[in-house]
C-alpha cells in the first residue's frame, strides 16, 4: 500500500487526472473571460447546451472502443427531429410520436452496422455515406423550413429543473445515461466484447464470439442514443429543421478522444468522455459568452485535443526515463528486496 | 580452445541488467559470443531469455551494464544501431508486415531502387527473395502477402531476412519453434555455413535434442540471471534440465492405456482444391489422435475447415454421429468443437487484455449474471488455471503483452481447457514452451482424454507426437500420407511417411 500504490493509481488514472486539471483550467478561463460565468445557475444552465453532444458521446465511446467511427450521428439526430415534428405537426399524438421517433433512430444506426457487416465495409465509409443520406432524407421530407406547435409540456426541457434546485432536467438525463452506459461498458459482459473486439477482432472470432452482430448492437445503440438527443434539441429550440446540429459528429468524436478513447480502438472509458465533455462544454461556452468567433473556439479546441493526446505520451516516456534511473542509483537492490518479500 | 579471455573479437556483456518496473527479469549477466560459434541459451519460461537477446538488439535499453564489440563498449541504442554493428535478431513473435508481400517484407526499408528515381525494382527484389527464399530451402512464393503465411512460414521468411543482413552476430529466439525436422535440418545446415563464415549463432530454444545437435557452448539461464555457460559436451540433457530449473525433473508420463469410447470426430472426404484432398480420419473419445506432417502439409488448414473458419468443397463431418458444417467458429464451439490456433499473436490471444480477461473470453456466457459480469467468478477460474500451468505472472490481472512466450502459450491453453469442449483441436499446443511446463500441459491433456474428451494434436514436435497419441496420422502436400498406430510410431516411420520416400500407402498423386 502507501506510496507504491497511491503512484500506480496516479499513472492509471493519469488521462483522467488531466482532464479534471483542463476543466478546472477551462472554468477558470471561462470566468475570465466573462464576469457571468462563475455563477451557481449559470454553470448549471450552461449545461444544457451541450448535453444532446454528450448523449452521443456516450454512445460514440463504445463505438470508437469497438474500433469502429459513427460519423452519421448528427444527421440520424437531425432527421429523427424532423420525422417527430412532422408527426406532431399532423396531430400524431406525442405518447405515439416519441417512441416512433426512437424506434426509427434505431432502425438508422442498426442500418449502419448491418451495411458494414453485410458487406464488410469499414463504417468509416458506411457511415460517411448514410451521414449524407440520412441528412438529406429529412430535407426532402420538411424543406427549407421548421417543424413546429408542439405542445407546451414537451418544449423547452432545458427551462426545467428539479424542484428547488438550479439543476436542469437535461442534466439529469444525461448523468442518468452516464451512469447507465458506465454500467454497461465496465461491468457487463457486453462490454468485455466490446473492448475485446476493438482489440483483435480476429481473435475474437475464434474465441466462438458474434463479432457482427455484437457490431450491429453497437451501431444501433449509437442511433438509438443519436435519437434521444434529437428528441431533447427539438424541445430545446422548440422546432426541429434539416440542418440541425450540423457538424456536431466532430465534436462528438473529438469529445471521446479528448477523454483518452484510442482511435485505434480497444482502449477508452465512460468517465473519461464525461470529463472531456465537460471540458469542451466549458469552453466553448464561455467562449460564446466572451464573443468569441466560431472559427477562434476551434482554434482552441483543437489545440486542446493535440495537447490531451500528446500529454499521456510525453508522461509516459518521461516515467520510463526516470524508472531506468531510479534502478542506477541502486534502486535495483530495493527492487531485488521487494521481489524477495513478496516470496 | 583458440578462443579464450585474451581475445577482444567478438560481442561480450558485462552486467546486463533490465527491469520492467518490478524485480529485473535479466540481473547482471556476462555472456560472451566468440567468432564461430554456435551459442545457445536456454532456461524455463520467463527466463529473460528474449528480453537478453532484445537487449543486444537495440529493442530494450538495459537499466546497467554494457555490451562491448571488438573490445569496444558500444550503446546499442535502437535496431538501427544494432545492425550497423553487425546484430541482427530473429524474433519469437513474428514481426513482420502482414499487408506487404514476402519480398517487400524481407527488404523492408532498404528496397533496391533504380538508379535515378527512387524507384523500387520489383523484379530484382523478387528475384534475390526468391534466391534467398531458396537457399534456406523454403518453398514460398516471395510475391505472396505475409498475412497468408503459417506461422512456421513466417518465421522462415525471418531467418530470410536475417541472413540478408550478412550479421556477423545472428540471434535466433526460438527459430524452430513451429518447425519440422526437415526444416530444422535446412536451418542446421544454414546455421552451420554461418559458423563457417565467422559468425556468432545464438541459438534459444526448448527442444533441448536440438541443442545439443548444433551448439557449440551453452548458457543456462534461471530467473534472469546466468546460472553459467558450459561447453556442449561437458554436460548431458539432465544436467542442463536441472541447471534450468534447479531440481532434477521427471519425464513425461507414461501415457496409460485407454480403452476408447465412441466415435466422436468422424471425417470423410473432405476436400478443398489447392489446400487439401480426400482427407478422411476419425477420432475416439477417450482417444488423442495426432496429425504430422511438414510445414504446408495442410493440417492446420483442415483444423480450420473443421472449426467452421474457412470452408470446403465437399466431405462429410460428423460430431458424436451427426453431420455438421460449420459456418463459424461460434457454431463449432456451441457444439463442443474447439480448436486452439497456432497463431497465438494474431488468433489466440488479445495481447492488451489480461490473462483473466483472456481465459474467460470463450465461457463469457457462463459469468453473465443476467448481463453482469462475474468478476469474482472470473478471477477464481483464472486464478485456478493459472496454478493448474504454472503461468509465471504477477497476477491474473496483468496484461498478456507482458508474459513470456511461452507462459502466453500456457494462458492460451488455459483458456481453451476452460471451455470444456468434447472434441479437442490443438495446434502446436506447447510451441516455445519449457520442458516442465511441457510435461504438465502433456499431463492435462491426457488427464482430459481420460475423462473421455476426444483429441486431436497437430505438433511439429515429433517427441511430442510420440509421447501423446494413440495413433498418427500423417500429412503430406495436403493429402493423408497414412496413418501408424502407437506401436508402428516412431520418428523415422512418421518422417518417412511425411517426406514421402520409401512405399507407402496411397497418396503419392500430386495435389
Ligand atoms: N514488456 C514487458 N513488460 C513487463 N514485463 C515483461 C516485458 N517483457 C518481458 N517481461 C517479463 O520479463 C520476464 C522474462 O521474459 P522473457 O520474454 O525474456 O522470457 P523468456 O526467457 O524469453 O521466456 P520464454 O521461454 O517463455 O520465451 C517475464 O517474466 C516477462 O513477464
Ligand atoms: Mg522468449
Amino acid at each position: 500500500m502507501s506510496r507504491e500504490r497511491l503512484r500506480e493509481l496516479a499513472v492509471q488514472s493519469g488521462p483522467e487526472l488531466l482532464l479534471v486539471a483542463l476543466f478546472a483550467a477551462s472554468l477558470a478561463f471561462s470566468a475570465w473571460l466573462s464576469p457571468y460565468f462563475l455563477r451557481v445557475t449559470t454553470l448549471f444552465d450552461m449545461t444544457s447546451q451541450f448535453m444532446e453532444l454528450g448523449l452521443m458521446a456516450l454512445a460514440m465511446t463504445l463505438v470508437i472502443i469497438m474500433g469502429q467511427i459513427d460519423l452519421s450521428v448528427a444527421s440520424i439526430l437531425a432527421l429523427v427531429g424532423v420525422v417527430f415534428g412532422l408527426l406532431s405537426e399532423n396531430g400524431v399524438s406525442l405518447a405515439l410520436a416519441i417512441p416512433a421517433a426512437l424506434a426509427l433512430a434505431a432502425v438508422l444506426g442498426m442500418i449502419n452496422g448491418w451495411l458494414a457487416v453485410a458487406f464488410r465495409l469499414p463504417a468509416l465509409v458506411v457511415t460517411l455515406g448514410t451521414m449524407a443520406l440520412y441528412r438529406g432524407i429529412g430535407q426532402i421530407l420538411l424543406g427549407d423550413r421548421s417543424a413546429y406547435g408542439f405542445p407546451a409540456w414537451f418544449v423547452s426541457i432545458d427551462f426545467r429543473y428539479i424542484p428547488g434546485t438550479p439543476v436542469p432536467l437535461p442534466l439529469v438525463i444525461f448523468a442518468a445515461f452516464a451512469v447507465g452506459f458506465f454500467l454497461l461498458l465496465h461491468r457487463t459482459t457486453f462490454g468485455r466484447l466490446v473492448y475485446a473486439v476493438g482489440n483483435n477482432a480476429e481473435a475474437c472470432r475464434f474465441s466462438g464470439i458474434a463479432v457482427d452482430r455484437l457490431q450491429v448492437a453497437v451501431f444501433t445503440l449509437s442511433g438509438l442514443m443519436s435519437g434521444m438527443a434529437g428528441l431533447m434539441m427539438t424541445s430545446r429550440f422548440a422546432s426541429a429543421r434539416w440542418d440541425m446540429a450540423s457538424g456536431l459528429e466532430l465534436d462528438v468524436i473529438t469529445t471521446v478522444v479528448l477523454g483518452g478513447t484510442s482511435i485505434f480502438g480497444g482502449r477508452g472509458t465512460i468517465t473519461g468522455t464525461v470529463l472531456a465533455l465537460f471540458v469542451i462544454g466549458t469552453l466553448r461556452y464561455g467562449m460564446g459568452l466572451a464573443n468569441v468567433l466560431p472559427q477562434n473556439q476551434s482554434v482552441v479546441i483543437g489545440l486542446l485535443l493535440i495537447l490531451a493526446i500528446l500529454g499521456p505520451e510525453t508522461g509516459r516516456a518521461w516515467q520510463a526515463r526516470r524508472r531506468r534511473a531510479a534502478v542506477r542509483k541502486g534502486g535495483e537492490l530495493q527492487a531485488s528486496k521487494a521481489e524477495v518479500s513478496a516470496r | 580452445m583458440a578462443h579464450d579471455g585474451r581475445t577482444t573479437e567478438g560481442l561480450r556483456t558485462r552486467g546486463l541488467t533490465k527491469s520492467f518496473g518490478g524485480p529485473p527479469v535479466v540481473r547482471d549477466v556476462d555472456i560472451d559470443l566468440r567468432p564461430a560459434e554456435v551459442h545457445a541459451i536456454v532456461g524455463e519460461n520467463g527466463a529473460g531469455k528474449s528480453t537478453l537477446l532484445k537487449l543486444l538488439a537495440g529493442v530494450h535499453q538495459p537499466d546497467a551494464g554494457e555490451v562491448i564489440v571488438d573490445g569496444n563498449a558500444v550503446a546499442v541504442t535502437s535496431p538501427t544501431v544494432a545492425r550497423s554493428l553487425g546484430i541482427s535478431l530473429i524474433f519469437q513473435e513474428p514481426t513482420l508486415f502482414p499487408d506487404l508481400t514476402v519480398a517487400e517484407n524481407i527488404f523492408m526499408g532498404r528496397h533496391p531502387v533504380t538508379a535515378r528515381l527512387p524507384m523500387v525494382r520489383w523484379r530484382t527484389m523478387l528475384s534475390r527473395a526468391a534466391a534467398l527464399m531458396e537457399s534456406i530451402g523454403a518453398r514460398i512464393d516471395p510475391a505472396r502477402p505475409v498475412g497468408e503465411l503459417s506461422v512456421a512460414e513466417q518465421q522462415l521468411v525471418e531467418i530470410a531476412t536475417a541472413l540478408s543482413h550478412r550479421a556477423r552476430f545472428v540471434l535466433m529466439d526460438e527459430p524452430t519453434a513451429s518447425l519440422t525436422p526437415r526444416e530444422v535440418d535446412r536451418l542446421f545446415a544454414i546455421i552451420r555455413d554461418l559458423k563457417a563464415r565467422g559468425a556468432s549463432v545464438v541459438f534459444v530454444n526448448h527442444r533441448l535434442e536440438e541443442v545439443f545437435a548444433i551448439a557449440d557452448r551453452i548458457t543456462v539461464m534461471r530467473d534472469g540471471a546466468k546460472v553459467g555457460t558450459w561447453a556442449a559436451g561437458e554436460l548431458s540433457r539432465d544436467e542442463v534440465v536441472k541447471r534450468m530449473v534447479g531440481r532434477e525433473l521427471g519425464r513425461s508420463p507414461e501415457r496409460p492405456h485407454v480403452q476408447p469410447g465412441e466415435v466422436a470426430l468422424e471425417v470423410e472426404d473432405l476436400t478443398a482444391p489447392g489446400r487439401f484432398r480426400g482427407v478422411s480420419l476419425s477420432v475416439r473419445r477417450g482417444e488423442i489422435v495426432a496429425m504430422a506432417g511438414l510445414v504446408g502439409a495442410g493440417r492446420t488448414e483442415v483444423a480450420r475447415a473443421l472449426f467452421g473458419i474457412d470452408s470446403f468443397e465437399r466431405g462429410t463431418v460428423k460430431l458424436n454421429g451427426q453431420a455438421v458444417r460449420f459456418r463459424s467458429p461460434r457454431e463449432a464451439l456451441r457444439a463442443g468443437l474447439a480448436y486452439l490456433p497456432e497463431d497465438r499473436q494474431h488468433q489466440g490471444l488479445i495481447q492488451a487484455l489480461t490473462v483473466a480477461q483472456n481465459m474467460t473470453l470463450t465461457i463469457l456466457g457462463e459469468l453473465s449474471r443476467g448481463g453482469w459480469l462475474d468478476r469474482r467468478r472470473e478471477q477464481e477460474l483464472a486464478r485456478r488455471q493459472v496454478e493448474r500451468l504454472q503461468v509465471k505472472t504477477p497476477s491474473v490481472n496483468s496484461a498478456v503483452q507482458n508474459l513470456s512466450g511461452g507462459n502466453q502459450q500456457k494462458v492460451l491453453v488455459g483458456k481453451f481447457l476452460i471451455a470444456r469442449p468434447k472434441v479437442l483441436i490443438l495446434d502446436e499446443p506447447t510451441r516455445g514452451v519449457d520442458v516442465g511446463a511441457k510435461a504438465e500441459i502433456h499431463r492435462l491433456i491426457v488427464d482430459l482424454a481420460a475423462q473421455g474428451m476426444a483429441v486431436l494434436v497437430i505438433s511439429s514436435d515429433l517427441p511430442e507426437v510420440l509421447a501423446l497419441a494413440d495413433r498418427v496420422i500423417v500429412m503430406r502436400a495436403g493429402q493423408v500420407a497414412g496413418e501408424l498406430s502407437r506401436d508402428e510410431a516412431t520418428e523415422e516411420s512418421i518422417m518417412r511417411l511425411a517426406v514421402g520416400t520409401g512405399p507407402t500407402a496411397g497418396g503419392r498423386k500430386a495435389l
